[in-house]
């Protein structure tokens, strides 16, 4: 049985290489995806900060468009996705006049028994020895602060699927690569990713911190599996760099592109020429080591 | 020695409602305040706004910038001791705020306007077009350069799409959005 | 039968919504009934003296008194009825303040409700035989689970007024966690000082039997007359030889396998020891999971040392019996862990606080140990990680306290006094350090409690924020602090050399299990139950069976030792007579009718169904039927609705008397 795919809007724009990165090693593992159908937006911060049915009725229609299609699970790469797509249908089956209210919105019923996963989850499933099994390229050079964010681990009364405060998932499947993971703070401090565009001096400033934090305990990149996280640790260096010149770049990977990596899969094929903050340095590496290896 | 009977303010019960929650069981600990991301740069710390409810001072609440520079993380909920979902009741109090026409922080309402917009247009989000929407009805935002000076890198990089990806079921969305609002009498 | 019904008005309490002269008038009619009367304070001595002037005037029978809730004057009418020659059984009480005036607004439905209940009694009160109270033997002999302070004071005035007690602890030492501390608040005398020579006096007692290592394993029998089965644990060392030199200790070589349980996991022990230096009783034990010989079957170095042969390797656990009359539980309390919970575990932890992985985060007993000048740091304030003076500590409050999320919704009552303390210690040892004290409230009930507060805050110098702390953690040798000053409605983050966390006083593990052993009740946190929160509360619901300390509630240490007096007092007064008498409400068993399905042993909740034996003259069995122990029936009657062959009946509410006390109503 293949696992339903529900990319979410950033990961056909800010979040592209997380979609590319994710089918090209999947690929390799020989395991496949697929696509919910004609799948919308789940309204991600915006709706449920103005208008609560609403919010409830965006992500429930694409649970109605995967259970029409007749899928058991769902996989959301983008944590705003996974978290929505999660605590709608938990919240949906606890309330049953806002799900009647609901269904009259979509004219379709939810059923409630859709599994729904994020990435870390989906490795899980596949198994980190099917990683360790595959794996190409020493990674053990590289050390990784694995950054969870907000509203991956933080899933209310819908579940829990790590450590709401010292969650470990990510880390696991980083040692399966090889790389080092390492201790520090800001594993689940929020970027402000809501504020991205409305508040940037706020999102600078708590990404800064985060980003300053990882550096002190000698990352040499950060690894998420959210692309609005993504966008705001990567994309902000360059603002964060025009206040405070002195402001040291680091580069920000998907888990999916440092699994590639480690499957030894080229950096254009995992979209990491498409960061904000160069990779290259990252991909040299990796190609001595697989020259090497040869 | 007889029953006692309590008479809510109906706004309380709506708020009530609305968050699911009986918010005398705040005790006013402030873990949620030292524990907010965005507490540095709120006037007002969402304790307070709490306690604004308990005090029955809705307007102050209502009139709030804190509700708006809510991030919706959820680590108030997440270690309240007393199980309060604060990001509900500021889930809540934006919902209440634009209903009865407060709209303290222009930016992230326009923000949120215009996403919804692109859902509603196309059935997914348009970044592009989300930015464009959203700068021109912010025209006066500082901010207006600082996001489109990366959005020509990001059309280099194919991360932003020219034209918007309309969803087949774009129709049956566009239906959902007004059929609730014919309900709801909102905008 | 003649009965007589007296009303009572408890002044206003029925009067307001009970019209009783016209409840009393009515209830003149109801057949059976001479006399019907009300008054204001039937309860007061004009009121108790009413009723006997009109026994004797009208030559009663039986009576019904129609007042508030039984449980508060079905004694005193019993004891008036018998003052003028009637049987106290031959007395009902129709509750009409509980049941009827304090639950309803209209005096005319008021009234008839409470006509209605006064009918109900008088049937019932037809129905009723005299009875006689049971009566049981007691053997004067004590038991004292646990050996803290609560127990310690518990044993020696029950030992002291002349009685036998054999007082069980399941650690190598009494002392419990009163050995532990460094200085007592309010007084700031220290605790080993005024705790020693009691540890003392218990052992050198000559009533009291001291059983440590040892564990109460079963306990049948009823108030009076327990049977009480004590394992006591191998020691690996033989009591009656071993003088205490420590030779043992000293010549061990394995010397840091195991953390010192005493130090609080600040320092280790070897793996024979004694818990500290004071320990009573002064013997070692071995920890037979460290130990080499148990190990690898070698080393015996602490035999070999030994001048009086008095290790003994192949000591086995012995289960000791023992006939006991009352039993004191003052089994303690444990302290909410710091460190992530088990799997399973009814609390969450504190991921936010490092789970206990962060080495310069302690909890309050660690800090005890600390501050204590025989401790592992000798009282010096030295922090765990790099043993450095800390220069800036903060103290959290209610950690695992007042917490529905992650811990518990009580108060754990004893952590602001001691948090006051652990700051006013710190500042008495660090003179430029500076002290934090985050606390939500600070509950300082008490005798010189707020006194010893604000002195702390003044003349000391703690500073004090009202706010609960979101996040610690690590960074670059500081534990950061981030928590907001809820008063000035301003963010604090403090960059600290050292934490210590109140955390909450939570029941014993074990606690469930012993109260289960004991058929004694414990509330959802694992506490022991009192009888009645206000009146009764030293009491367990069990007779015979007395709690102190904090195995009921968090307490310190002086309502600890209060509560331990009380419970001894309470045990003297059982002691005082050699038969005890008790209330004769209790099951019965139609042997001719029952079927020995057993059901009603199985819905028993005090053990006291046994099986029964019917022989003929020959000695042939017949059959076994159920048979209720006098002693243990509470008088629940759990047995009397289940048993399908309507075979029990509880004496004094049998199903004729209830029947017609439900007929009764229906007449309506």
């Amino acid at each position: 049985m293949k696992t339903g795919y529900y990319p979410g809007c950033s990961l056909e724009g800010t979040g592209k290489e997380f979609d590319i990165s994710l089918k090209r090693v999947l690929k390799d593992l020989d395991v496949e995806l697929e696509e919910v159908d004609d799948w919308s937006c789940c309204g991600a911060s915006s709706a449920h900060g103005v208008n609560h049915v609403l919010s409830l009725a965006l992500p429930a229609r694409n649970l109605t468009q995967a259970q029409n299609q007749g899928l058991t699970n769902i996989m959301a790469p983008c944590a705003a996705c996974y978290n929505r797509l999660l605590s709608t249908q938990s919240s949906l089956m606890k309330d049953k006049v806002v799900k009647a209210e609901v269904e009259d919105l979509l004219e379709d019923k939810i059923n409630g028994n859709l599994e729904i996963i994020n990435v870390i989850e989906y490795f899980q499933k596949i198994g980190v020895d099917k990683i360790i099994e595959k794996k190409k390229i020493d990674l053990s050079w590289l050390n990784v602060a694995c950054y969870y964010g907000c509203l991956l681990v933080r899933l209310g009364d819908a579940g829990k699927f790590d450590d709401e405060e010292q969650p470990t998932s990510m880390e696991d499947i980083v040692a399966a690569t090889g790389a080092k993971p390492i201790d520090w703070n800001f594993k689940t401090e929020c970027c402000g990713a809501a504020h991205s565009i409305s508040h940037t001096e706020i999102v600078e400033s708590l990404t800064k911190k985060i980003l300053d934090n990882a550096m002190a305990h000698d990352a040499d990149v950060i690894v998420l599996a959210c692309p609005m996280c993504h966008s705001n640790l990567d994309m902000r260096q360059l603002n964060i760099k025009k206040h405070h010149p002195d402001q040291k770049e680091i580069p920000v990977l998907y888990l999916t592109e440092l699994i590639g990596m480690a499957l030894g899969i080229d950096g254009e094929e995992l979209g990491m020429d498409k960061h904000f903050i160069n990779t290259r340095q990252l991909l040299d590496v990796q190609q001595q080591k697989k020259v090497r290896k040869v | 020695m007889s029953g006692h009977h309590s008479h809510k303010d109906p706004l309380l019960e709506e708020i009530e409602h609305l968050t699911s929650q009986n918010t005398s069981v705040c005790y006013q600990c402030g873990k949620c305040s030292a524990g907010c991301p965005i507490r540095d740069f709120a006037e007002e710390s969402p304790n307070k706004i709490i306690r604004y409810i308990q005090l029955g001072l809705y307007e102050k609440a209502l009139k709030s910038k804190t509700i708006w520079l809510c991030a919706s993380c959820q680590t108030c909920t997440t270690r309240c001791p007393q199980k309060y979902d604060l990001a509900r009741l500021m889930d809540a109090l934006r919902q209440l705020a634009i209903k009865k026409g407060y709209k303290p922080d222009r930016a992230v309402y326009k923000f949120h306007k215009a996403f919804l917009k692109q859902i509603k247009d196309h059935g997914r989000s348009y970044e592009l077009g989300l930015v464009r929407d959203y700068k021109l009805s912010n025209i006066a935002s500082l901010t207006l350069f600082q996001d489109m000076d990366v959005a020509p890198t990001m059309l280099l990089k194919g991360k932003l799409g020219i034209l918007p990806h309309n969803i087949k079921g774009k129709k049956a969305i566009e239906k959902m959005f007004k059929k609730y609002y014919d309900k709801k009498g909102d905008e | 039968m003649k009965i007589g019904v007296f009303v009572c008005q408890c002044g206003e309490n029925i009067g307001k919504t009970v019209d009783c002269v016209g409840v009393a008038k009515s209830c003149a009619s109801i057949p059976g009934v001479a006399v019907s009367m009300e008054y204001k304070y039937m309860c007061s001595d004009p009121g108790q003296n009413l009723v006997k002037q009109a026994i004797a005037d009208n030559g009663l029978d039986a009576v019904v008194v129609a007042a508030c809730s039984p449980h508060m004057h079905e004694k005193t009418f019993r004891k008036a009825a018998n003052g003028a020659g009637i049987n106290p059984f031959l007395v009902e009480i129709a509750n009409i303040r509980e049941h009827v005036s304090w639950i309803h607004d209209d005096v005319p439905s008021g009234s008839l409700k409470a006509t209605d209940l006064i009918r109900s009694a008088v049937e019932k009160v037809k129905n009723n035989a005299p009875l006689t109270t049971i009566k049981v033997p007691v053997t004067k002999r004590a038991l004292v689970i646990g050996g803290g302070i609560s127990g310690i004071q518990a044993a020696l005035d029950i030992a002291n007024a002349g009685y036998e007690v054999v007082l069980v602890e399941k650690e190598p030492s009494i002392g419990g966690h009163m050995s532990q501390l460094s200085e007592t608040f309010p007084t700031l005398d220290c605790s080993q000082c005024i705790l020693t020579p009691r540890m003392v006096e218990v052992y050198q007692h000559p009533k009291i039997k001291l059983l440590t290592y040892s564990e109460v394993e079963a306990v049948d029998g009823f108030i009076g007359n327990f049977k009480v089965k004590i394992r006591k644990k191998a020691r690996s060392v033989i009591d009656e030889d071993c003088n205490g030199c420590g030779m043992c200790i000293q010549k061990c070589p394995t010397k840091k396998k195991a953390y010192s349980e005493f130090e609080e996991g600040m320092a280790f022990r070897p793996a024979i020891y004694v818990p500290f230096p004071q320990a009573v009783p002064n013997i070692p034990v071995i920890d037979r999971s460290v130990c080499t010989f148990y190990k690898t079957g070698k080393c015996k170095i602490c035999e070999t040392v030994c001048g009086r042969k008095a290790i003994d390797f192949m000591q086995e656990d012995t289960i000791l019996e023992e006939e006991i009359g009352a039993i004191v539980v003052a089994t303690g309390f444990k302290l909410y862990k710091i460190t992530k919970p088990e799997p399973g575990s009814p609390y969450e932890g504190y991921g936010e606080y490092g789970y206990g992985e962060y080495k310069d985060v302690i909890d309050g007993l660690q800090f005890e140990r600390m501050a204590s000048a025989s401790g592992p740091t000798a009282g010096e304030m030295k922090r765990p990680s790099d043993g450095k003076e800390p220069k800036k500590i903060v103290f959290i409050q209610c950690v695992g306290s007042r917490d529905e999320s992650k811990g518990f919704s009580y108060c754990s009552k004893i952590c602001c006094m001691y948090t006051a303390k652990h700051a006013m210690l710190y500042k008495h040892k660090v003179h430029d350090g500076e002290a934090y004290v985050f606390y939500m409230d600070i509950r300082s009930g008490g005798k010189m409690y707020e006194e010893f507060v604000r002195r702390g805050i003044e003349e000391d110098g703690a500073k004090y924020i009202r706010g609960r702390v979101s996040r610690l953690y690590e960074e670059n040798g500081k534990i950061i602090v981030k928590g907001e000053d809820t008063l000035a409605g301003v963010p604090i983050t403090i960059d600290a050399d050292m934490v210590v966390l109140a955390t909450a006083m939570v029941a014993q593990k074990e606690a469930p299990k012993l109260a289960q052993i004991l058929g004694i009740p414990y509330d959802k946190h694992g506490f022991m139950s009192e009888s009645h929160p206000k009146l009764k509360p030293v009491e367990s619901s069990s007779g015979g069976i007395f709690l102190a300390g904090a195995a009921n509630a968090p307490k310190d240490i002086p309502e600890s030792v209060s509560m331990a007096s009380a419970a001894a007092a309470k045990v003297m007064i059982l002691f005082s007579s050699d038969i005890l008498e008790r209330e004769p409400v209790i099951a019965q068993v139609d042997e001719s009718t029952c079927v020995g399905c057993f059901y009603c042993q199985k819905v028993c909740a005090y053990n006291a169904v046994e099986r029964k034996e019917i022989k003929d003259r020959n000695g042939k069995l017949i059959k076994v039927v159920a048979y209720v122990n006098e002693g243990l029936c509470q008088g629940c009657g759990t047995c009397n609705a289940t048993c399908p062959s309507k075979s029990v009946e509880l004496i004094g509410f049998k199903d004729e008397q209830i029947f017609a006390q439900i007929c009764a109503l229906n007449e309506i």
